[in-house]
Formats: structure tokens, sequence, C-alpha cells
């Protein structure tokens, strides 16, 4: 039950982009179009899912031992971006498929704050190994959510009768702002099995 | 203090041997006009041209000719750079041009009659019966121009809508960045 709470609480109560404020350059960046963003999402899934993985990996059998828990950006910053580059590498010589679907985003998201910051945040929680996956999971779940929501918003922006000066990134600053408070309304969702 | 030393430079060894040896094994031949695209490009994947980034938009340079000067943080000096690269004619970088709101308006004096433009007109904007004279109903008139070609005459001019605090609006600020050398 209480994974189930870990990914719920990551997909809607702590939204990585509307509450926790993370990973906003590709949500910003790249929501002008659906299926873009769907892309982008995908990609994400995939990394922070890895990323989250991974980073157990080197807190839990290299970090914690030698009492090195100070160092956790730093290391978490390389060893995510050297494994995604290594994984964009395989996917771009095994699989032109998945390269079509994911491939290109992934360079993009290599490490961006979202891809840090959930691992950073599942290490000072102390996850176990399927917490983390799970958190991690469920954080890129959320942010596709976000993304995805937000670009069919800003299609039907691109046909609508917006003030000339509110025009392209002020009105998508303006609806960010407002589904960021909608977001608010998930707060303690998670909290009654405590 | 030794001991992060240690950690951080194993860390580092193992992942750079490991991009080292799958860049070399792992390497796919790409087309090598868009690594030369791609290389004059800010790399800020900042993705404001509409491609994801700037590899994407790179290839699409490359492969179905998209324009050239679609990136915002490389500005004219990167779009002269693909232009010389790529032997294209230099486009600046468009500001956005206000078009006003235009009306079809009828020389009354001129028209015969021949109800071409009523036909023409999608929005049946166009009042008037054969050999008698048309006007166009300026409220409905959405400036389309499409019953310009139709009328054997030439007495249908577009007239732009006089200023009103309805459809006035602040104009952008076009001031040139100075190049400092």
């Amino acid at each position: 039950m209480s994974y189930l709470f870990v990914i719920l609480g990551a997909v809607l109560v702590n939204n990585v982009v509307f509450v926790r404020i993370l990973g906003l350059c590709p949500f910003m960046g790249v929501s002008k179009k659906l299926d873009t963003a769907i892309g982008m999402g995908l990609a994400t899934t995939f990394v922070l899912t890895l990323a989250s993985g991974t980073s157990y990996l080197i807190d839990h059998y290299l970090l914690v031992p030698f009492d090195l828990d100070y160092m956790r950006t730093l290391a978490f910053i390389v060893v995510i971006a050297a494994i995604v580059q290594i994984t964009e590498l395989v996917i771009h010589k095994t699989s032109p498929l998945l390269q079509q679907v994911l491939g290109i985003y992934l360079p993009l998201i290599t490490t961006n704050c979202a891809v840090l910051g959930i691992p950073l945040l599942s290490a000072k929680e102390s996850y176990g190994l399927l917490e983390s996956l799970l958190f991690g999971f469920g954080s890129a779940v959320g942010f596709t959510f976000a993304l995805i929501l937000f670009a069919g918003v800003r299609e039907r922006l691109d046909g609508a009768d917006v003030p000339l000066p509110f025009r392209g990134v002020p009105i998508a600053m303006m609806t960010a702002g407002f589904m960021s408070l909608a977001f608010m309304g998930f707060a303690g969702l998670d909290r009654f099995h405590h | 203090m030794l001991a992060a030393l240690l950690v951080m430079t194993g860390i580092a060894l193992v992942l750079g041997t490991a991009l080292g040896y799958a860049a070399i094994y792992f390497k796919v031949e790409g087309n090598p006009l868009a690594a030369q695209i791609d290389a004059l490009l800010p790399q800020t994947q900042c993705a404001q041209c509409g491609f994801p980034g700037c590899k994407p938009y790179a290839e699409a340079i490359a492969s179905n000719g998209a324009e050239i000067n679609l990136c915002t943080p490389g500005g004219d000096d990167c779009a002269h750079k693909l232009a010389d690269l790529l032997g294209r004619e230099f486009k600046p970088r468009g500001a956005p041009v206000e078009k006003l709101k235009t009306v079809a308006l009828i020389d009354e004096q001129s028209c015969i009659g021949c109800t071409l433009c009523i036909q023409a007109c999608p929005v049946d904007a166009i009042v008037g019966s054969a050999k008698q004279m048309h006007t166009v109903i300026s409220r409905y008139c959405t400036g389309c121009e499409l019953c310009l070609p139709p009328c054997p005459v030439n007495c249908i001019t577009l007239e732009e809508e006089p200023r009103t605090p309805q459809n006035w609006r602040w104009k952008y600020p076009i001031t040139g960045l100075k190049v400092v050398t």
C-alpha cells in the first residue's frame, strides 16, 4: 500500500513541475506541440527511472559506506550524465525505432534539475531500491502528465484571441501558474495512511 | 578526504572508459552536413526554433530544408554563418509585423451590378442584386480579398479599418542591438 502512496504522491501531490518547480526548462521549451511533449515525457520517464536506480546503487554501495553523503550531488550528476549518454549511444546503434521515439530527447535531459533532484530527494528520504525506482518512475509520470496537459493547453492558446502583449511566452507562464495553483488542490492526498 | 578523492576518481575513470568504448563500438555514421550545421548552433537546446533541440534542428535544415533563421539565441550572427555554410540567401530574423484589419470597399460609381463578388464572398457580407449597385457590410467583412479577382471593373478596394480604442495595440519597440567590435 505504501508503494502506491509513493507513486500517487509523486504523480499528483508533489508533482515535479507544479509543486516542486523542477524541470521547468523542458516544461516551457518542449510543450509547444503535443507529439513532442509525449516524446519528451517518455524519454524523461526512461531517464528518471534509470537515474533513480543507478543513484540508489551508487549511494548505497559507494557513498554511504565511505561516509561520503556530502558528495551526492557531484557523484549523481556524473553518473547519471554518463549512463544516459551510454544508453543513447546504444539505442542509436541498436534500435532505430526507439531512437526515433526517444533518441533525440535523451541528450536534452542528460541532467536537468528534475533528473538530478529526484534521486537526491529519494536519497534524503532514505528510500530502498524499489521505493527509489517507484519514486523516480512516479515523478516522471507526473512530469509527463504535466507536460502533456500543458502542451494541450498551449496548442489551444495558439488559436485563442490573446491580447498582443501576452502572446507567446507570457501567456504560457501565466497558464503554468494557474495549473500549479490547481495542483495545490491535491495537497494532503498522500497523508491519510499515517 | 582521501576516500572522496578516490571514489570520485574511480567513478570518473570507470565511466570515462565506458563512454570512450561506447563511442567507438556504437558509432553511427550520420549525415556529415547535419554535424557541420550542429557545430554552428549555440547548443543551448532551448527549442525556441520549434524543434526539440539543436541537433534535431540541424538535421531538419540538412534534410528537408527548414528555414535557417529560426535560432533565437544564435541570432543573425548564427543565421549568417549558416547561410555561408549552405550557400543559401540570408534572411533577417523577422520582427512581428502588425497587419491592420482591412475591409473591402466597393466604388459605387463604377459598380455595374454583375453579382460576381456576391458569389465569391464567403461570409455574405456583400448585398445587392443583378444590375443594381452592390455594397459591403463592413461589420461582416473579414478582409479575405476573395472578392477582388472576380470583379470585371476592378471597383473593389481594401481599406484599412480606422484605428479605434478597440483595435489599437501597443507597438513593439523595434530597436536594433548595436554590435560592439
